[in-house]
């Protein structure tokens, strides 16, 4: 059994295989389940992942506050119609990790991944990949597990609770995950994808938790649109050969420390940040008819 | 300890958020088995619960969760016109709890005006809860293991009855708490176990004098 990258990566190289084989075994073996009972959990899920990043591409969603009604239908229409600077697959990405955050906004149903807060992004981005390099649900599912093996990993040592350690625990973590899978499905060795999941998480390290009247709206569902890119982009930089001196168990380490070292203010109580800011308190005022503060 | 990927790819819920939602849910459908036929139900929000309940849609939660509306069913949204429907009253108010987590509900239970059974309860996070008061006794009930409720009186062979009637039904015990206020008046047992229990041995642990109440909390 591992509790580490570095323990999960001896047991790939010591046994020649890929990342999900080791996560599939340990799961097997702390659950009782069988390999075929996980896949089929795995896909049930999947597919709830599938339909909240698609639900809102097509009807805006109306929540409290209605601070997120619309951005994902919008954000489709552009990434289809119009001329965009990052191109169609980029802005459909973003905009299934909105749509994700508009069902979440919408009492909708989700899939935690690894958070409520931050179910866009691991979605977005594994269908995405998925369907661009026309890979089977079969090869996604196992991405997924990837990334939830490492998730897991970041869950037993440090964590993934806004609360505890800001955005970056949630949405940082979320797109760490992301970016494993996003290399494992393109092909890249377990140290590869070892490597996308610290570049993501070095490349968001200290972010702040800072919701908007204290709902889960804004700048949550923003940030899951960037971090799905983060997660992207990561993966594209340890593909391309990208090697960063401190190892992703150091990395989660420092994020976990960094989570800590930040104020209270500033990991989602709603007195700091964006939160704090005169417009936000006087969105808090109109929705809730008080001052959040 | 280990987590497992389905901790981290899950749980799978009505949004926005696993503490002040799908938690609010599982408390209410956990806290709903433990009363018969109400009519009214009275939520005391406390801590989180209160302050930022609103915009997480605990209220609608809890209701729902009271109606049996599981945390992963988009009912839940409707939970106020669903109790209409099924001429549930409901009210919420403000409250203190003292030491207890900061998420965290009183939800008393009511049929024609009396109070039938008032529950404490909080969710710690990711959707995990925790009933720790009921009827003023302290318990530890989860959720996760299907587990029995019992209002006994505290006399000796009480308890070797209820262990006797489910080792009889081969059903292992996975965690047991036994409460009582004073010595020789009522008590309360919580009994976690491995295994679905069937009618027959509710009524079975029934059948004992000085027993005289038990409920099953399924999963």
């Amino acid at each position: 059994m591992y509790h580490s990258c570095k323990q999960l990566l001896q047991m790939t190289e010591a046994q020649k295989v890929p990342i999900h084989e080791i996560v599939i075994e340990k799961e097997m073996k702390s659950s009782g389940a069988s390999r075929p009972e996980i896949m089929e959990t795995m896909k049930d899920r999947y597919r709830i992942m599938l339909a909240s990043a698609e639900k809102a591409l097509e009807q805006p969603l109306p929540s409290e506050g209605g601070l997120v009604t619309g951005i994902a239908s919008a954000q489709y229409r552009y990434a289809l119609e119009r001329d965009t600077l990052c191109g169609t697959f980029i802005n459909t990405v973003m905009a299934r990790a909105l749509s994700c955050s508009e069902v979440n906004a919408s009492m909708g149903r989700i899939c935690a991944m690894p958070t409520a807060g931050s179910c866009g992004i691991v979605p977005a981005v594994l269908m995405s990949v998925g369907e661009k390099l026309e890979r089977s649900e079969e090869d996604v599912i196992l991405a997924l597990i990837t990334a939830s093996g490492l998730g897991a990993i970041v869950m037993e040592n440090a964590t993934v609770a806004g609360s505890e350690g800001g955005c970056q625990a949630e949405c940082g973590v979320a797109a760490a995950m992301a970016a494993a899978g996003a290399a494992e499905l393109k092909g890249g060795t377990p140290a590869i994808v070892l490597e996308a999941f610290s570049l993501s998480l070095v490349n968001i390290m200290g972010l702040v938790c800072d919701p908007v009247a204290g709902l889960v709206q804004i700048p949550c569902a923003q940030r899951n649109a960037s971090q799905a890119v983060n997660a992207l982009l990561s993966a594209d930089l340890a593909l391309g050969g990208m090697k960063f001196p401190i190892p992703a168990d150091e990395v989660i380490e420092a994020m976990y420390k960094t989570g800590k070292m930040l104020p209270v203010q500033l990991r989602e109580t709603a007195q700091g940040g964006i939160a704090a800011t005169e417009t936000a308190r006087e969105i808090t005022k109109r929705i809730f008819g008080r001052d959040g503060n | 300890m280990s987590v497992s990927i389905f901790q981290v790819a899950g749980p799978v819920m009505i949004g926005p958020s696993s503490s002040h939602t799908a938690g609010a849910a599982r408390l209410g459908r956990i806290a709903a088995k433990l009363a018969d036929s109400f009519d009214f139900v009275s939520f005391g929000l406390h801590g989180s619960f209160a302050d930022t309940g609103k915009g997480h849609g605990t209220d609608k939660a809890l209701l729902a969760g009271v109606l049996g509306i599981r945390e992963d069913d988009e009912a839940l949204g409707q939970a106020f016109a669903l109790a209409a429907e099924k001429h549930l009253d409901f009210e919420f108010h403000r409250t203190e709890l003292s030491g207890i987590h900061e998420n965290s509900v009183r939800i008393g239970f009511y049929r024609e005006g009396r109070l039938l059974c008032e529950i404490d309860g909080s969710s710690l996070g990711g959707g995990t809860v925790l009933i720790s008061r009921i009827d003023g006794y302290e318990v530890e009930l989860t959720g996760n293991l299907p587990a029995f409720f019992i209002r006994q009186q505290d006399k000796c062979g009480v308890l070797s009855h209820i262990t006797k009637v489910l080792a009889e039904h081969g059903i292992n015990i996975a965690t047991m708490k036994v409460s009582r206020k004073n010595r020789s008046e009522d008590a309360t047992c919580v009994i976690e176990v491995d295994e679905v229990a069937a009618e027959e041995l509710l009524n079975k642990m029934k059948a004992h004098p000085d027993i005289y109440d038990v409920k099953f909390i399924g999963v």
